[in-house]
C-alpha cells in the first residue's frame, strides 16, 4: 500500500512539473517500471508524451533537453530511465499515437 | 576536494578526446555483444540495422568516473548516449524516433554511411 501511494506521488509530481513548465495541450505520464527487472511497485521507469506549442521550431534534442531540465531533480535521484515523446500540437493532430 | 575537482576536469578532458576520436561513439551499459539494459540494446540494434558497425562503444558500468562524467559532459541525465562527429546526438528515444522518421539515414549519409 505504501509503495502504491509513493508511485502515485512521483507520477503526480512529474505531471505537475511538466504541466507548469511546458503548458502541454496533451500530457501522458506512464509508469513502465513493471516492464523492467525491478521490484513490484517501483517508480524507476517512466514514459512521457508531451504535446506542447513550446516545441515549435525546436529540434528533437532541444525538446528532450527541455523535458529533462524540467525533471532534473527527479532524474538525478529516483528515475532510472525516462522515455520521452515531445510533439508539437500539429504533429500530434496528424498522428495521435504513442509510438 | 581540490583533488576531486582536478580529477573531474581530467575526466571531462578525457571524455572530449573520446567523443572526437571516432565518428560514432556510444556510451552504454554493457557491450554491443552483450548489452546490460534494454535501452542500450535498442541503440545497438538500431545502429546494426543501419549498417553502422565500426563505432566506439564504452561500457559505463566499467568506470564510475565515466558514468557520472559523461552526464555532466553532455548535460544529459541518462545512459545510453550517442555522439556523432564529436557532437552529442541524443539518447535511445531520439535515435529511435529519428530512425522511424527517416532522419537518421540522412544524418549517417553525412558521415558517408549508407543504410
Amino acid at each position: 500500500m505504501f509503495e502504491l501511494e509513493q508511485s502515485i506521488c512521483l507520477k503526480t509530481t512529474i505531471r505537475a512539473k511538466l504541466t507548469q513548465t511546458l503548458k502541454p495541450e496533451h500530457l501522458e505520464v506512464i509508469n513502465e517500471s513493471h516492464m523492467h527487472a525491478v521490484p513490484a511497485g517501483s517508480e524507476s521507469h517512466f514514459r512521457v508524451l508531451v504535446v506542447s506549442p513550446q516545441f515549435e521550431g525546436l529540434s528533437l534534442l532541444q525538446r528532450h533537453r527541455l523535458v529533462n531540465e524540467t525533471l532534473r531533480e527527479e532524474l538525478s535521484s529516483c528515475i532510472h530511465a525516462l522515455a520521452i515523446q515531445a510533439k508539437t500540437p500539429q504533429q500530434w493532430s496528424s498522428n495521435p499515437s504513442l509510438a | 576536494w581540490a583533488r576531486l575537482m582536478c580529477s573531474s576536469s581530467a575526466v571531462q578532458k578525457t571524455l572530449e578526446e573520446m567523443v572526437k576520436k571516432d565518428k560514432v561513439v556510444v556510451f552504454m551499459k554493457g557491450t554491443p555483444a552483450q548489452p546490460m539494459c534494454g535501452f542500450s540494446n535498442a541503440v545497438v540494434q538500431i545502429l546494426r540495422m543501419h549498417g553502422v558497425d565500426s563505432y566506439a562503444a564504452y561500457n559505463v558500468l566499467d568506470d564510475q568516473d565515466i558514468r557520472q562524467g559523461i552526464k555532466t559532459f553532455s548535460n544529459w541525465p541518462t545512459i545510453p548516449q550517442v555522439f556523432i562527429n564529436g557532437d552529442f546526438f541524443g539518447g535511445c528515444d531520439i535515435l529511435l524516433q529519428m530512425h522511424q522518421s527517416g532522419d537518421l539515414v540522412e544524418e549517417l549519409q553525412k558521415l558517408g554511411i549508407r543504410s
